[in-house]
């Protein structure tokens, strides 16, 4: 088991420069995900990490050893590929046993005809092939064994290119968006069983997903990449509920994040669409900043707005979305024609509006995110802040 | 069910005129081209059955028929037995030296990054050239006195050698040739089998520990090439069949016949004594030898290229 | 299931760069021995072209003349043959040959892959099977039914046995049968004839094939020898490699400045096209072949 270290990592191909001097520990047995959008040199870290790619600068630690001179498989390091990368020409025993035939027999015993020869070939190939037979039974694929990958369906490819990384118990695994050539069915139940099999091995994962729910159903903790760089490092939870930009805030959480503009008024209060809000920040923030809501944070104000001093403004329903447990409310707000907001609710809520209705949606300050017009988060000082106890506004 | 599907006997006549004129269509634009393989394939082969059973000599008014005479003759006839045999030589050296050393270039130049393209240029040069325009400059080089080649012998404290007209290395040399002009052709149908091998693989190899060239290639090139090899197998073996430019220019197959080969006695035979017969039949012994060896290849080769 | 630990202080980082080094050194060793094999025809070719004939018969090996003597072999070259003529014939032979080839195979490829008719698939089998016979095998009779029309020693005889190229179909036919049905019946539903969606609409969209056919095709048959040796014997219609030939056996052998002039210059036209339009080439045979 080991930890990965990795110290102002830095890569362009040509002119594209994909990562600008990354650093990152990852304890040793933790499950780190690196996510962003497609582009962000995620996967380009992961292969650094791999050996695959190698960076322009810095260094790469695995279990406190430098590795930049060393070639991918001497580096103790698994990979699952996206498209799993199963040989096509070898059975799903002889996928599994390769990593072991590599390691474990010398040049001479795997060529063709001069194998026939050598002495200790024999007990090393028993060896393997009941590691191999190990393994299989912890994946399930007993049955599957003799069966070449063109036979097999996309989740039975998923655990022989897992059973692969397996066999030679790596110290790090290395997962390239694994899932994501699976249906979203199959890619539910391979979550769960991903986090399993973490937790059984103890061993240190670095995955890679551009599927933010991916990245905070697994992860002991989450990189948040954009534009070579890291956004934010934390647990899901953290990461969820304060994000460090606006970029991870948009990023993270499904529906979407509210956004909406808001004015800092004299001495630093904030006013959203003219109304004043509980909220000031420091002068230095500038004259317009963003406010983050998450759908959840939303309510229906019942009776008088305003009435309750809380933060509230008006829009048009537009679209309700069911989703069974619960409905998306999908607003437009009035007089700005692009940005709308979403909202999660009870059934039994949606059921009580009908669309096209003007409604006035509150929210609490206290848990709103404000964002500067660089898209940092910005800590909101006086009244407004998590002290100030407000009662939540809840239908 | 009570829907109302169209009679047939009231779609009948458009579609039938629909289909009378996809048939003419159809017999239309192919009746060019059936003339042409008629003419120029399948009457020429039916003459040339015809022929080889006689002892027809072209210009002559009379012929008389001899059976299967002249394939009795061909197999008895020292000089065809000989350049059967040269040419099964000739192949056995051109096929693997063609095929493997198209490999090995193919997969040293793959991936190159920047100097890939000079090199395709260089070793695919010779299959564009007049190979009868090389062949005199070959024969300069290996010129027993003049040519650069013995002049590097020489200096190398060796006796000159007489590449072309020693009977024991003329053979050996024009197969050198041969493999000269093959090897770019083969060497970039490799390299598009190679192009369609996922990447993704050879790093997963390279994880599993297969890191070495010769682990990478026993592990993933070789097998995933299959196909193309089986097909350049063949190519090759075809092209090399068929030897004749060489033989014609360089060496009229000499010295003492050794380097005569068969389709350069078919036109000897067919087109200088004008034994048209015999030439039929050696023809037909040709085409045999080479549908033969390629359908024994393709069935030896084609368990191993499936998975 | 342990995985033999590998000693990950064995390999060095010096270690890791001799590795490279050598392997870099080995590629490239190979590659650059192999390409001087390749290259040393052309490069003594062009040598010896403009070389006196003193200096080539000294035997020294010498890359550059120590007299420049180009203008006199090549002038000698050309006077002694007409090496442009030869040229010419090629470049009339190889266009007149695609020219049918493809007027020819086009429109049969459509018909065996879009259209049904009876004995479609008796015409597929005989192409299949035309696809295994090498030209050598129809030339005896082609020459005798050639010499009884009197048309030996013409174009036309250099040409004939290569209008239909059972390739082009069979090349064809797969590329065609890739295309779509559904734009062929709206290009109906419009009104267009079989003939037009043929030229207009099929054939415009199959141009990469035909592109890499047309280069299969010119190779092929201005490097061509075996047939022009059997059918020609008036110098001049002789293509480049029969003219080669003639222009050998006239000055046996002895004249080798003049020789590899002339070998230049028949050389050159198709080299330098393969110059220009490298990828072409590559592409035009990767795909004829590969198909």
């Amino acid at each position: 088991m080991a930890t990965v270290a990795l110290s102002s990592i830095a890569k362009s191909f040509g002119p594209t420069r994909v990562l600008g001097g990354v650093d990152l520990d990852i304890a040793d047995g933790e499950f780190l995900t690196l996510v962003g959008p497609s582009g962000c040199g995620k996967s380009t870290m992961i292969r650094i990490i791999a050996g695959l790619e190698h960076q322009d600068s810095g260094s790469v630690a695995i279990g406190g050893q430098g590795v930049d001179h060393l070639r991918p498989h001497e580096r103790r390091v698994a990979m699952v590929f996206q498209s799993y990368a199963l040989y096509p020409h070898m059975s799903v025993r002889q996928n599994i046993a390769l990593p072991l035939t590599m390691s474990r027999l010398r040049l001479w015993q795997r060529l063709p005809l001069l194998r026939q020869l050598s002495p200790g070939r024999r007990e090393a190939m028993r060896a393997i092939q009941a590691d191999v037979a190990a393994v299989a039974a912890q994946l399930q694929l007993e049955q599957l064994l003799d069966r070449k990958p063109a036979q097999l369906s996309g989740g039975q490819r998923q655990r022989v290119a897992l059973g692969r990384a397996m066999v030679r118990s790596p110290d790090v695994f290395l997962m390239d968006e694994p899932l994501s050539n699976l249906d979203a069915k199959l890619r539910v139940h391979m979550r769960t069983e991903l986090a399993e099999l973490h937790k059984r091995l103890g061993a240190t994962f670095v995955y890679v997903t551009h599927d933010q729910v991916e990245a905070m159903t697994m992860s002991d903790r989450v990189a948040m990449m954009d534009s070579g760089m890291i956004l934010q490092l934390g647990t899901p939870s953290q990461l969820y509920e304060k994000p460090a930009s606006l970029k991870v805030a948009q990023f993270i959480g499904s529906p979407a994040i509210n956004l909406l503009p808001a004015t800092v008024a004299a001495g630093g209060r904030l006013e959203l669409f003219g109304r004043p809000l509980a909220l000031s920040v420091a002068p230095e923030a500038g004259q317009a900043v963003t406010l983050g809501v998450r759908p959840e944070a939303l309510a229906l104000v019942q009776g008088e707005p305003g009435g309750t001093g809380s933060a509230w403004f008006s829009a048009r329903l537009r679209r309700k979305e069911n989703l069974g447990s619960e409905y998306i409310l999908h607003f437009e707000l009035a007089g700005r024609d692009a940005s709308g907001v979403s909202m999660r609710v009870s059934p039994a809520i949606a059921a009580s509006v009908s669309e096209a209705a003007e409604l006035a949606l509150g929210f609490d300050e206290a848990a709103c995110h404000v964002f500067d017009a660089q898209g940092q988060r910005i800590e909101p000082r006086g009244q407004g802040s998590a002290t100030a106890s407000v009662v939540p506004l809840r239908a | 069910m009570t829907l109302v599907l169209p009679s047939p006997a009231r779609v009948a006549p458009a579609a039938g005129r629909r289909l009378l004129l996809e048939r003419f269509t159809g017999l239309g634009f192919a009746l060019p081209a059936l003339a042409l393989l008629v003419l120029t394939i399948l009457a020429p082969l039916a003459v040339l059955v015809v022929l080889s059973a006689t002892n027809y000599e072209f210009g002559a008014v009379d012929m008389d028929w001899v059976g299967l005479g002249n394939f009795q003759k061909a197999l008895a006839d020292p000089i065809i037995r000989r350049s059967l045999l040269n040419t099964l030589i000739y192949v056995a050296i051109v096929v693997p030296g063609g095929v493997l050393g198209g490999l090995l270039i193919a997969v040293l130049v793959h991936r190159r990054g920047k100097m890939r393209s000079v090199y395709e240029v260089i070793y695919f040069l010779p299959v564009t050239s007049t190979l009868i325009a090389m062949a005199t400059v070959w024969q300069f080089l290996l010129h027993p006195s003049l040519g650069p080649i013995n002049g590097l012998i020489k200096w190398l404290g060796f006796a000159p050698v007489a590449f072309l007209s020693e009977p024991t290395t003329a053979l050996a040399t024009l197969a050198v040739i041969g493999v000269w002009q093959i090897l770019g052709f083969n060497m970039i149908l490799f390299l598009a089998g190679l192009t369609a091998i996922p990447r993704d693989l050879y790093e997963a190899a390279d994880i599993d520990g297969c890191s070495g060239g010769i682990d990478r290639f026993l592990t993933i090139t070789w097998p995933l090439l299959g196909p193309t090899t089986m097909f350049v197998v063949i190519t090759t073996m075809i092209t090399a069949f068929k030897i004749f430019d060489t033989v014609a220019v360089m060496t009229r197959g000499g010295p003492v016949g050794s380097t005569e080969v068969l389709l350069y006695n078919i036109y000897l035979e067919g087109f200088q004594y004008f034994h048209t017969g015999y030439a039929a039949a050696l023809t037909f012994i040709f085409l045999a030898v080479i549908l033969l060896f390629s359908a024994a290849q393709t069935f030896s080769l084609d368990k191993k290229v499936h998975y | 299931m342990s995985g033999a630990p590998l000693p990950a202080q064995a390999v060095t980082p010096a270690h890791s760069v001799l590795r490279r080094f050598v392997s870099m050194a080995l590629v490239h060793g190979v590659l650059v021995a192999g390409a001087i094999f390749m290259l040393a025809p052309f490069v003594w070719m062009l040598v010896t072209s403009i070389k006196p004939p003193a200096e080539i018969f000294s035997g020294e090996i010498a890359l550059w003349p120590k007299r420049f003597y180009g203008v006199e072999n090549y002038s000698l070259a050309m006077e002694k043959a007409p090496l442009l003529r030869f040229a010419l014939n090629g470049v009339i032979i190889c266009v007149g040959i695609l020219a049918v080839q493809l007027l020819v195979a086009i429109p049969c490829a459509y018909a065996l892959a879009k259209l049904r008719f009876p004995g479609r698939n008796l015409l597929f089998v005989l192409i299949l099977l035309g696809l295994c016979i090498p030209v050598q095998v129809p030339a005896m009779p082609l020459y005798i039914a050639l010499a009884h029309l009197g048309v030996l020693n013409t174009y036309f005889s250099m040409m004939v046995p290569f209008f239909l190229s059972v390739f082009a179909i069979f090349l064809f036919r797969q590329f065609f049968r890739s295309f779509p049905d559904d734009i062929i019946n709206a290009a109906r539903l419009d009104g267009m004839s079989e003939f037009e969606i043929v030229w207009r609409i099929v054939t415009p969209s199959a141009w990469p094939a035909i592109a890499a056919f047309s280069v299969f095709s010119a190779v092929a048959h201005w490097n061509d020898l075996y047939w022009p040796l059997i059918v020609i014997s008036d110098a001049k219609l002789a293509p480049p490699p029969l003219g080669m030939m003639f222009f050998a056996d006239a000055e046996s052998g002895s004249n080798y400045g003049a020789l590899t002039a002339a070998a230049t210059i028949l050389t050159a036209p198709l080299v330098i096209a393969f110059l220009i339009a490298r990828r072409r080439f590559i592409d035009g045979i990767t795909m004829t072949g590969v198909k």
